[in-house]
């Protein structure tokens, strides 16, 4: 029997509307671009659930190791000047 | 060897209820069990199309046919998330189509019962959904973060399915003498399944106690089997209905329902394959799944025309 073949991996980032962040809702398989488009539109906006659809092949995804690697996160627990709670400010100062 | 030191570490991520994600570190047997279970949760979807799409063409008003082709609609999508869950744990789709197919892989039993009549569509919306629902709304709390995610997806969109059931038995119960007959048969018939689907009772259940400690499940059988029968019971004696169990009773001390022995002889026989339905469930599945080859043969021969197109351009 000749091998089943289900497509290529997508992963689907949806936007709820103008001005907020596409978020990842899932994925898919589809063999190309345009199936992949009909088929996160069937599959996840049935509900008015977003405006905009980011369709990305999971293979072209590069991503870090795991949560489990923590050493590749390290460098931002040492720079605390980061965050704005850091600084001192005088009393009595206001809107900054 | 799976060395004690990261095992340890992996429980105290699940003491703290920090969710797995596929590229973290997991003991086998974790990620064994879960490709088994999202898989067959993934097959029970799919799977569970049949039984109604049965009575799409006999639908009785077009209102219930859009409806019930939306409910169905959903339970595609729902397999989908699933099998996109499961297949991040390093087990592609095909194989699980494949698994499927030899018999390797399980779907829920309740899906070999037929449907027999239009309440039967009622009956497994209430029921039948109605005992799914309890179930995910608990697995939302699994400590597997795809598997998590495809059931918080899934318990919004299913909010509607229970409803549309418990509407068509309302509808039937308050109807003619003969409607009212036939959802009390509806309900006669899929009352023991559906509180089957939560499966055997804790002390014989087989993978439990590690689910439970790896937190992939996060109630037991029984628990969800009496959640479901508690808020179920009054929803059918409120329509005038009556359950097929004589020992079905309040219970003032313990707060639950009792309920009446299980035909665990029955349930066993369908999950070995043996129910009404079995052999013609999964032949349908492996004869649409094969006439659609053509389709998916077209679709990738397409798909490398416009690459080559795209690249010589």
């Amino acid at each position: 029997m000749e091998k089943d073949n289900q497509g290529i991996l997508w992963e689907v980032f949806i936007q709820v509307k103008a001005g907020r962040p596409f978020k990842h809702v899932g994925s898919l398989h589809a063999y190309d671009k345009e199936m992949a488009m009909q088929s996160a539109r069937d599959l996840f906006t049935r509900r008015n659930e977003g405006n905009g659809i980011w369709l990305v092949m999971a293979d072209d995804i590069v991503s870090s190791q795991s949560v489990d690697d923590e050493a590749f996160f390290d460098p931002s627990n040492d720079k605390v000047y980061r965050h704005p709670t850091f600084y001192k400010v005088p009393d009595g100062v206001k809107h900054i | 060897m799976e060395d004690a030191k990261k095992l340890e570490a992996f429980q105290a991520k699940i003491d703290a209820d920090i969710k797995i994600e596929p590229k973290d570190w997991m003991p086998e047997k974790y990620r064994q069990t879960l490709i088994r279970q999202i898989s067959q949760h993934a097959h029970s979807e799919v799977i569970g199309m049949q039984p109604e799409g049965n009575w799409l063409t006999r639908a009785p008003s077009l209102r219930s046919k859009k409806i019930l082709m939306a409910k169905i609609q959903d339970e595609a999508g729902h397999g989908l998330y699933l099998y996109c869950a499961a297949e991040t744990l390093g087990v592609k789709r095909e194989q699980f189509l494949e698994w499927l197919h030899e018999g390797k892989a399980k779907y829920s039993s309740v899906f070999n019962y037929p449907t027999l009549t239009w309440a039967d569509i009622g009956a497994i919306g209430w029921l039948v959904d109605g005992a799914a629902i309890v179930n995910q709304v608990s697995l939302q709390g699994t400590s597997y973060g795809p598997y998590s995610r495809a059931m918080v997806k899934i318990c919004m969109e299913e909010s509607f399915h229970q409803r549309q059931g418990y509407e068509i038995m309302v509808t039937l119960a308050n109807g003619t003498v003969e409607q009212k007959e036939m959802a009390q048969d509806a309900l006669n018939r899929w009352w023991w399944p559906s509180i089957m689907m939560f499966g055997p009772h804790d002390a014989d259940s087989a993978h439990s106690n590690q689910s439970l400690k790896w937190k992939i499940k996060r109630e037991s059988n029984d628990e969800l089997r009496q959640k479901f029968i508690d808020k179920t019971v009054e929803q059918g004696e409120h329509i005038g209905l009556t359950f097929p169990d004589p020992n079905l009773k309040w219970n003032e001390s313990t707060g639950h329902y009792d309920y009446g022995e299980i035909n665990w002889d029955e349930f066993w026989n369908v999950v070995k394959g043996y129910g009404p339905g079995n052999k013609k469930r999964l032949a349908h599945h492996k004869e649409a799944h094969e006439s659609g080859s053509w389709v998916r043969k077209g679709a990738i021969a397409y798909a490398e025309k416009k690459r080559r197109i795209q690249k010589t351009a």
